[in-house]
């Protein structure tokens, strides 16, 4: 009896509080994240690197439902995020289509493109999935290469500018960087309360289910090759409306949006911020582009240590900057 | 459209194939046996391509080039794997395949400094320059020449896995590790030269296309793509695979270059697509690796 009773007394403070911490911000998750975005601008050096983090970790969060809870690693979504801001600029500029049914059409496309690859790309398993998507994803940016009468080829999307948001009562002016940023940051926050929620679902159990053990989840008579295939094209729609964002914000669209490097980006981002945990794609856009934005003042060559320190997390802490917080705290 | 023609680009589809075999070989002999997949492939296929433009400048001779660079940079895999794939083991198999990625990154950026950002040309060596008349036509003497090349390195590659102990050892080892473990085998040791042979063979790929290319640090993206088309169609892990489905994909990309040159480069990832369709472990695959 004492025994236990020691056990429980020294340890106990510290470990309650940090559990309580720990679910307390897990509970809140979805208001936190909003707060914290709402705070960026501010803190960061600069409002363009804010609504970089805003865009890119939508992607990651977007990227995360797939890799991090359902355990595909993708390396094909750079194929959304560009499908999206292409589809959006062509609707924009092309078609001269309100901006918000750009966004649907953008949203529509990246889905579609999304069941297609994940319909072929299910069907193989393990790293044969990582080979199968890049592979796929080379496809559509040699066919957006191609097809340079509506892309712009190798120079990319440009003629359509969005400077005004015109909303049924008002309108909101655009070019304002602040005002720009709290307007995609709206989105950003719907997307972020969806995701929570999808997680939260019996969906968000089953996908992890399949990332612990696929042969136990099929066992238990779930469907994983239609759950799979959802969170697929779930996880493309989440990377195709950061692209329609990015579209938006940049008013155009570089050819680069679609190339393999764009899904290593984000594969890095989410690593390097914590697969598998809901703040960690997030804090790994924010690491990277921070990352990106101080080493690029000193070095033209910043990818060099950028992937250095890739290396070192998939070496030394493979759950991320918040997986690898998260789990010392729990071990306190 | 005569069959001269046709017959000719037959030829060029040959050579095209014959160089992403090289390529597929390497990544399929790495995955056979380690499990990994290696996404630095194409990084080292450029880093070979560079080796070779420095050894041909150091020395004056592309057939130094040829020799000499694919061994560096074999050696340079054998570093790659003891100090940066042998810790990840028992991880998940994707680990080493994000480790990889970033090792390529960093490969294409240090290229970049030492070598700059823009492409150099690679002058086909004087012994290999002109044309030979094949009774159907003419056709570049170097890519016949990196037909066979492919060739016998691939004949010896078939001897040294067949008809060696080593060979013997190396099939045992992908089989089942442990028990060759067991047996008293070195198998870490194994895997370090099984690695640095998987390099090497890439960076002679590299080597080879850089007379038909231009030597770039980009050079590597597109062919690690096209070697995982032709490592998927071929079957993950199989060396026939890899051969039928490179000269497959090659001479089905320089016919389409033929007749419809703007879907030249598409052409391999819809012929992929298709094929996972009918054949998801592609047509000498096993089982599906990973789980």
């Amino acid at each position: 009896m004492s025994v236990i009773r020691n056990a429980e007394l020294v340890p106990a403070p510290a470990r309650r509080s940090f559990a309580t911490l720990f679910s307390n911000v897990s509970r809140w998750r979805v208001p936190l994240s909003i707060l914290a975005l709402c705070i960026l601008p501010w803190v960061l050096p600069s409002q363009a690197l804010a609504v970089n983090v805003l865009i890119y970790g939508l992607v990651a969060v977007g990227y995360n439902l797939l890799f991090g809870y359902t355990g595909l690693l993708s390396f094909g979504h750079a194929a959304f995020f560009g499908a999206g801001a292409y589809a959006t600029g062509i609707a924009i500029g092309a078609f001269g289509v309100h901006w918000f049914i750009a966004m649907l059409i953008g949203v529509l496309i990246s889905g579609l493109l999304a069941t297609v690859m994940g319909v072929l790309a299910i069907r193989t398993r393990g790293i044969y999935f990582s080979m199968v998507t890049l592979a796929l994803a080379q496809l559509v940016y040699y066919a957006a290469l191609q097809a340079s009468s509506w892309t712009g080829g190798e120079n990319g999307l440009r003629g359509f500018t969005v400077s005004t948001l015109h909303l049924p009562g008002f309108s909101v002016n655009f070019l304002d960087p602040l005002v720009k940023y709290y307007a995609i940051m709206i989105v950003v926050a719907a997307a972020l309360w969806f995701v929570s929620r999808v997680l939260n679902s019996p969906f968000g159990a089953v996908i992890e289910a399949i990332r612990e053990n696929e042969t136990r989840a099929r066992a238990c008579g779930y469907d994983v090759e239609r759950t799979k295939l959802l969170s697929f094209i779930l996880s493309g729609i989440l990377c195709g409306l950061a692209g329609t964002l990015s579209a938006m914000h940049l008013s155009i669209v570089p050819l680069d949006s679609l190339h393999y490097h764009t899904s290593g980006l984000i594969v890095m981002m989410t690593l390097l911020g914590g697969a598998g945990s809901f703040f960690g794609p997030f804090i790994g856009a924010l690491a990277f582009l921070s990352m990106e934005d101080i080493f690029s003042l000193w070095t033209s060559n910043w990818q060099l240590i950028v992937g250095v320190i890739f290396i070192l997390f998939v070496l030394y802490l493979p759950k991320g900057i918040w997986g690898t917080l998260i789990t010392w705290g729990k071990s306190r | 459209m005569t069959v001269q023609l046709i017959a000719m680009q037959l030829f060029s589809g040959l050579a095209l194939g014959a160089v992403l075999i090289m390529v597929a070989l390497g990544l399929s002999i790495i995955f056979g046996m380690l499990g990994i997949v290696n996404f630095a492939h194409g990084a080292l296929f450029m880093v070979g391509a560079y080796a070779g433009l420095y050894v041909a400048g150091l020395t004056g001779s592309f057939w130094w080039a040829l020799l000499i660079a694919p061994v560096m940079i074999g050696l340079f895999g054998m570093l790659i794997e003891r100090f940066l794939i042998r810790p990840l083991y028992g991880r998940s198999p994707d680990d080493p395949l994000l480790l990889t990625f970033g090792l390529g990154y960093v490969l294409v950026e240090a290229v970049r400094i030492f070598f700059g950002t823009d492409g150099i040309p690679f002058s086909t060596p004087a012994a290999l320059r002109g044309v030979v008349n094949l009774g159907i036509g003419f056709f570049p003497l170097y890519r016949l020449f990196v037909i066979g090349v492919v060739v016998a390195v691939l004949l010896l590659l078939w001897v040294g896995l067949e008809k060696t102990k080593f060979g013997l050892i190396v099939r045992a080892g992908s089989a089942d590790p442990l028990i060759m473990r067991v047996l008293g085998v070195d198998i870490s040791r194994l895997w370090l030269v099984v690695f640095g042979i998987g390099v090497g063979i890439t960076a002679l790929g590299g080597v080879l296309a850089a007379p038909m290319r231009n030597v770039s640090p980009e050079m590597g993206t597109l062919v690690l793509a096209e070697a995982f088309v032709v490592t998927v169609i071929g079957g993950m892990g199989s060396l026939p695979g890899a051969v039928i489905a490179g000269l497959i994909v090659g001479v089905s990309v320089s016919m389409t270059s033929l007749f419809a040159p703007e879907m030249a480069t598409i052409v391999m990832f819809a012929l992929m697509a298709l094929i996972l369709l009918v054949r998801p472990n592609g047509l000498y695959g096993r089982a599906a690796p990973g789980l």
